[in-house]
């Protein structure tokens, strides 16, 4: 029998509760795809001193940090009070102007290479960067800058991976990935926006092992990307037999059937939303009657759409 | 004078520059700036009609939907679809679903710490503070639960690694509240953390996922047997948490901060407000709207019919070319680029200088503002007996007259009653979809032919958590040929026009004191106040069209 998992100390002092605490090792040892056993491991990583996180947004819409604060294992108060040392975030910080670009330049400088850099959003590169610009410095300058100096950089969302929405042709602003903006290899979490549990999941990978998860050829760690949307979707049985919903509202509709014949693009994305679902389960694209438009593959604005019109 | 430059303003969504000058400790002027562009209005060009609400909700993903929302009803409008009653109404509970997660947020996340010291709340008393919450909160918290909270904090900030709260303005004099009144308010900074994880999941029992739904398009929703009981059940237990929540907690908060803060109700006012109107409850419009459509101008409270012909743009100190403002339906907007765009360096010294990428909307020439403060107004004289009632009770229970309304504190007020009546209107909503279901109407779709041989063009106006939200369409041969979006943000935070007139935050804030030049924390509470939302606003523009065509009236 292995000993008990101690409570770390300074999750006590903080009020967090044992039940919660053991609720986010075990969920990330699931969602990492791990054994039970690593359970302590994980306890025991996210005990020593919380890491420190710089998170950008550069052109985005701001969809991933909200998808990021509707994590529940752990809940976002106790990511940013007892996981994380959140140091820069727009969108949520308390500091302005001078104060917040101040935070940004003094983590840099005196945590190089230790800190974890996110980022959220694509750089637009065209006239030198001049479409995007925070505290007077583009926001390729600004990227550049802060990924060389980190321990590791994440991706989150389609945007900062692939290049996104803006990217969509006829791109006006060239606007790239980070990786191909700045040369920096980067782990890519995308989709439109990313599932919140597989934002934690990577960051805690990190923080357990000390290295990042196994990745796929597009940056994109297997456990969550290493599946179909087709392969685990609970449609599949009516594609097999060839049951489709022909148009919306239909008869097929009301009974569920396979979206293929209206658009899905489900057997072309790989992501593990029929597994994980949105918002605590409560649902997904695919489970309120609407194609899977692909969201999580690279240039899906194009390479997807049209997104009602059958592929297959 | 003093110009002071606070750029990033965070705590929004977007990325916003705000410049003022400073004089005798007031702002006397002010430049608001959008500093990112994307184009997405150009991206939508040669599209499939029917993905530009997926396309356009990219604009956002804190008011995700809402574009979503227009954008079908643009394409509605453009193909003279109409839809379902159920499509109507589970889009109509979804809006307010949206609304009932976005407000709170807005107070407690992104606006609460201007008004709000954490680091005083480390002196408050617990067992004051639990008295305090008794006395105003509907949901008190006993001395114990104030120790732990304190404990917490404390040992947070021990640890020397303050996270997103560093470098802040704490112990600012322009703080009001006492220890205790903080020490509650973070309490309820992380319950909120918390609920608006709920309240999302109501926008995902009929739209899949949020952010960016996916459970509706132009024709009316994808769910079908999704309309059961379980899950209408589901909406309405969630439905009648969140209206709780608002009500005991969210409510009793503004209240609170409010009677701190009384100066606030004659700081940063406007005098122009436009509403578009929303939530249909039959199937004419505007006619059927539950919050109505309507104008308010030069702060009298009377209303003024809205004609969205009136509606103009104009890109004077935009960086865009054109010199005359033009109705959103007359696309006629091009980027400045390469040496023309001088790197976008804000230019707010020479009085023809361009600063931002937003543009200039005006309604009549006018300025207005748009948001929960205009719905509220416009609802307030337009006859809507809930929302009259609640404005009238809060304006008594602060012992404040209506004109308390046109300021910072009135905005922040006017959002938490828009939620709470939004929220229960919600409920009768409900209700009418269960009786429609019962009378055996299943229908949530309509078909209609999209090919190489429709054209057609139309405009969705919504008005959304943020305000006055319009989408314009051209189809020509079944494909977007012109696109146009004029939001909420580029209403309010958009620059100075043609005739010198400033935009609504502009105005708002000449007037505002500001103590401390280098910490200039007065700002934030009034540009805060509006809940920008720039993203979505830097990206209206159409550069590639000369098109001109007709405008269609509904």
């Amino acid at each position: 029998m292995d000993k008990p998992i101690e409570m770390p100390e300074r999750l006590v002092e903080k009020g967090v509760s044992r039940r919660d605490f053991m609720k986010f090792c075990g969920l990330m040892a699931t969602v990492l795809g791990l054994p039970m056993s690593f359970v302590p491991r994980i306890a025991e990583a996210a005990a020593k001193t919380r890491p420190t996180v710089v998170w950008l947004n550069n052109a985005e819409c701001t969809g991933c940090v909200e998808s990021f604060i509707r994590t529940t294992h752990p809940w976002i108060a106790d990511i940013v009070l007892d996981v994380i040392d959140l140091a820069y975030n727009e969108t949520i910080m308390a500091a302005a102007g001078d104060q917040a670009e101040e935070i940004l330049k003094k983590t840099v400088a005196e945590q190089k290479g230790k800190y974890i850099c996110i980022c959220e959003g694509a750089i637009p590169t065209k006239d030198n960067g001049a479409y995007g610009q925070i505290h007077g410095k583009t926001m390729l300058e600004m990227t550049t800058e802060v990924v060389k100096n980190a321990a590791a950089t994440i991706c989150v969302g389609s945007c900062s991976a692939f290049g996104g929405v803006q990217a969509a042709k006829p791109n006006p602003t060239e606007a790239k990935s980070i990786s191909a903006a700045t040369g920096v290899k980067t782990v890519n979490i995308p989709g439109c926006p990313p599932n919140a549990d597989n934002m934690v999941a990577t960051v805690v990978h990190y923080l357990l092992l000390g290295k990042l998860p196994a990745l796929d050829d597009k940056g994109r760690p297997l456990f969550a990307y290493g599946y179909l949307i087709h392969d685990n979707c609970e449609r599949r049985g009516h594609f097999e037999n060839e049951e489709f919903v022909k148009v919306f509202g239909d008869e097929g509709a009301a009974k569920g059937y396979c979206l293929a014949k209206v658009g899905c693009k489900g057997p072309d994305t790989f992501n593990n939303c029929p597994k994980i679902k949105w918002n605590q389960g409560t649902n997904w694209p695919v489970g309120a009657g609407h194609p899977c438009i692909g969201c999580s593959e690279p240039d899906f604005w194009d390479a997807m759409a049209p997104f009602y019109v059958a592929k297959y | 004078m003093a110009r002071v430059v606070v750029d990033p303003i965070p705590r929004i969504e977007g990325h916003l520059r705000i410049e003022v000058e400073i004089a005798d400790g007031k702002v006397k002027d002010a430049w608001s700036s959008g500093t990112l562009f994307r184009g997405l209005e150009i991206i939508l060009q040669g599209r499939d009609p029917r993905d530009a609400h997926l396309l356009t909700q990219r604009s956002c993903g804190v008011c995700t939907l809402v574009h979503s929302l227009a954008s079908v009803r643009a394409v509605e409008d453009a193909l003279k679809i109409q839809i379902p009653t159920n499509a109507r109404i589970v889009r109509n509970l979804t809006h307010a679903a949206q609304n009932g997660h976005d407000h709170p947020v807005h107070f407690y996340q992104l606006c609460a710490l201007d008004w709000v010291d954490v680091v005083s709340a480390l002196k408050a008393d617990p067992k004051k503070a639990a008295e305090l919450s008794d006395k105003v909160s509907g949901r008190p918290q006993s001395k114990k639960y104030y120790e732990g909270l304190k404990g917490k904090l404390k040992a947070f900030v021990d640890s020397g690694q303050l996270g997103p709260f560093a470098n802040a303005y704490w112990g600012h004099p322009a703080y009001k509240l006492p220890p205790e009144a903080n020490l509650m308010a973070v309490g309820h900074y992380l319950d909120n953390l918390r609920q608006q994880v709920y309240a999302a999941q109501m926008t995902a029992i009929w739209g899949a996922k949020n952010p960016h739904l996916q459970g509706h398009l132009p024709g009316g929703v994808t769910v079908i047997e999704q309309l059961d009981a379980d899950r209408i059940s589901h909406y309405l237990f969630m439905l009648r948490e969140q209206i709780k929540f608002v009500e005991e907690v969210y409510v009793p908060d503004v209240l609170a901060v409010a009677s701190f803060y009384k100066d606030w109700f004659k700081i940063g006012g406007n005098k122009n407000f436009l509403c578009y109107g929303d939530f249909p409850e039959g199937d004419k419009e505007p006619d059927t709207f539950y919050f109505p459509r309507g104008a308010l101008v030069d702060g009298k409270l009377a209303l003024v019919p809205v004609d969205p012909a009136k509606i103009t743009e104009d890109v004077k100190c935009s960086w865009y070319e054109g010199d005359k403002p033009l109705n959103p339906a007359v696309g006629e907007t091009k980027p400045l680029g390469g040496d023309q765009l001088k790197g976008a360096v804000p230019n707010t010294k020479d009085k023809d200088g361009k600063y931002t990428w937003l543009k200039a909307p005006r309604y009549d020439g006018k300025a207005m503002e748009v948001g929960p403060l205009a719905q509220c107004l416009v609802s307030y004289v337009g006859g809507n007996k809930e929302i009259k009632e609640t404005v009238d009770g809060v304006l008594k229970a602060l012992d404040a007259k209506p004109d308390a309304l046109f300021s910072t504190l009135g905005r922040i007020g006017a959002r938490a009653i828009k939620c709470l009546v939004n929220l229960k209107r919600a409920e009768k909503w409900t209700m009418d979809l269960i009786e429609n279901i019962k009378k055996g109407d299943t229908k949530t779709f309509t078909d209609y032919k999209l090919d190489e041989s429709v054209n057609g063009q139309g405009f969705g106006l919504n008005d959304v958590a943020r305000g006055s939200l319009g989408h314009w369409i051209n189809i020509e041969k079944g494909k977007i040929k012109n696109y146009q979006q004029v939001v909420p943000s580029t209403w309010n935070l958009g620059p100075r026009d043609n005739a010198g007139q400033k935009g609504p935050v502009e105005n708002a804030l000449i007037g505002t004191p500001v103590a401390d030049p280098k910490k200039p924390l007065e700002i934030l509470r009034t540009v805060h106040s509006f809940d920008p939302c720039i993203a979505c606003a830097v990206h209206v523009i159409d550069p590639q069209t000369n098109e001109v065509y007709k405008f269609r009236v509904s």
